[in-house]
């Protein structure tokens, strides 16, 4: 159990006084999957880093497991950190060494044996995937493999929180959805909790249970997944889940419409597109107020809003249709305006 | 002159001189740069390493007034030309060798010119490490000490056999400049025969040894600095 509370952080920049967190308070249970979603400059990274320690707040705590880390000392925190682990947008291999020794880097530090080290490090190149690359170095790989290999270092300790800082950003979607996969196996399997930092909103709908959404350095909303996607009450949440209203540009859409919003989670695509064939199949019309989709090895990926016009029994026929194929997720949205 | 240089009894000197003198020289021109360097890279790395990592944000901050003694320090003993170092050093050669003239003696004043420069590149060595591997680290758990032994050192490996090889072709031709205060070696017979006897043959001949060294061990530097960079292993 991760208990954030209350907590601030400011930083003194060349443009001044950069108020980065203020009074966040968060709860994440155990064994969740947690995404902190917002723009750039929200704080996110900030918060991940407090989370251990690598930032420490100005004021509030932190308390893992009823223990506030905040008052640790730094041998104590180093010995904690074994149980908080992070993976990173940019990997951060450590390219002088071998797969297998970067695994075992964690290991090392904390004085397991090395012919000790050496056979979990194994153990865990297997669960990622990568065995036979044990002996490759991180330039010979390619960054979807380098992040296993990261993931793999930050299970070597068996830590009880796995903290990502936008690791899939760097990545392709194809590769983004199998490092999630692997991600949720872990969680699943090892029961680690796991607190994911994004800004993509397709990170948090393919595996987080739950979500807080960071704005100007405070948490504008949180809960489930679902509740927070499909009734999106601040702005910035309302910003994710229709992105075109930040650009000024309204939602074509007739008044009374409701409002249907597409996932595709690399759906493959198919000549008759959905739309089209709902409304042949279903007799149900449906107007793209907005799309943004695109299409890569013949998977598509991105998200879509559909104007409706009838009363929830339409609607809700329309979802299931949708959502019969698989890797696309419908929800009815409210608030979007 | 231009034709005397050439002339059958010149070569035939030059002959004599490079048979008794020059392998002994070679000798001396090598020992002496090679404990110069171990020398200065022995002081120079770890001050390297304390600039990057004793910084304010560093992972051993120092108090920022040792920081700075330290960086006048090598500011200082940067600027002073290393023929008025030598004789500057007098009294700690003496102290420490017991002499201030010879080969031995040369290597005190070689040191103290070469830690400094040393630690400058040293110092650019670690700080080309991406900062996310650094926190990466600590966010692994691991100590200063840690970082400094298993990250930041082996990670800069390249760049630092880079700058030692530097450090090495630099301090040879310092060595040479020693010639001068009676450190042997080529610059010492460049100096005794071309400059005080005029035997240009000789100079050039020693000059062109000093080339070749440097060649050599430039060659080295750079084919163990790709060898060991493991960033380089493609597919």
């Amino acid at each position: 159990m991760i208990e954030i509370k209350n907590i601030s952080k400011r930083f003194n920049t060349a443009d001044g006084i950069v108020e980065a967190l203020n009074n966040v308070s968060l709860s994440i249970a155990d064994g969740d999957i947690f995404g902190i979603i917002g723009m750039s400059g929200a704080g996110k990274s900030t918060l991940v880093r407090c989370i251990n320690m690598l930032e420490r707040p100005d004021s509030g705590t932190i308390e893992i497991d009823g223990c506030d880390i905040g008052k640790l000392s730094e041998r104590k925190l180093r010995t904690v950190r074994r149980d908080i682990t992070m993976i990173f947008q940019g990997f951060n291999l450590l390219m002088q060494r071998n797969c297998l020794k970067n695994v075992c880097f964690p290991l090392e530090l904390s004085g397991v044996k090395k012919s000790e080290a050496k056979k979990k490090a194994l153990e865990l190149l297997d669960i990622v995937g990568l065995r036979d690359k044990a002996k490759a170095y991180p330039a010979q790989l390619s960054g979807g493999q380098q992040q296993r290999v990261a993931i793999a270092r930050a299970l070597a300790t068996n830590p009880k929180v796995l903290l990502c800082d936008e690791a899939t950003s760097a990545l392709d979607p194809t590769t983004t959805n199998s490092i999630l996969e692997l991600i949720r196996n872990i969680n699943e399997k090892l029961g680690i909790t796991v607190v994911i930092i994004t800004h993509q909103m397709s990170v948090v709908e393919s595996i987080c249970k739950n979500v807080a959404i960071l704005d100007g350095g405070e948490v504008v909303e949180q809960g489930t997944v679902s509740e927070v996607f499909t009734h999106p009450k601040s702005k910035a949440a309302q910003n994710l889940v229709f992105p075109e209203m930040e650009s000024g540009s309204a939602i074509i859409n007739k008044a009374g419409d409701r409002i249907i919003r597409i996932v595709f989670n690399g759906a493959s695509a198919t000549e008759t597109p959905l739309i089209a064939r709902m409304a042949v199949q279903k007799g149900i019309e449906a107007n793209i107020a907005y799309a943004s989709t695109k299409s890569i090895n013949g998977k598509v990926y991105g998200s879509m809003l559909l104007g409706i016009t009838g009363d929830k029994e339409v609607v809700k026929s329309a979802i299931d249709y949708l959502t019969r194929t698989s890797d696309v997720m419908a929800q009815e949205v409210e608030n979007y305006g | 002159m231009g034709n005397d240089i050439f002339s059958s009894e010149a070569l035939f000197e030059a002959w004599q001189i490079i048979k008794t003198q020059f392998p002994l020289a070679i000798w001396e021109t090598i020992y002496v740069t090679i404990l110069a360097t171990v020398f200065a890279i022995l002081i120079g790395l770890p001050l390297g390493i304390l600039l990057v990592a004793g910084e304010k944000d560093g992972i051993l901050p120092l108090p920022s007034w040792l920081l700075q003694i330290l960086n006048v320090i090598i500011n200082l003993l940067r600027s002073v030309p290393f023929l008025i170092l030598m004789i500057l050093v007098f009294p700690l050669t003496r102290l420490i060798v017991g002499t201030v003239v010879g080969t031995t003696a040369s290597i005190v004043p070689l040191v103290i010119a070469a830690f400094p420069f040393v630690a400058r590149l040293a110092e650019s060595s670690i700080r080309e490490i991406n900062p996310n591997i650094i926190e990466m680290a600590q966010s692994t758990g691991a100590s200063p000490m840690q970082i400094i032994i298993k990250v930041m050192i082996p990670e800069s490996v390249p760049s630092l056999i880079s700058n030692a090889t530097i450090a090495f072709t630099t301090i040879l031709g310092y060595s040479a400049m020693s010639g001068i205060i009676g450190g042997g070696g080529l610059g010492k017979i460049a100096i005794n025969y071309g400059y005080y006897r005029y035997k240009y043959l000789i100079m050039i001949l020693a000059v062109i040894l000093l080339i070749v060294i440097v060649q050599i061990f430039q060659s080295i530097g750079t084919y163990l600095a790709t060898k060991t960079d493991k960033r380089l292993k493609r597919k």
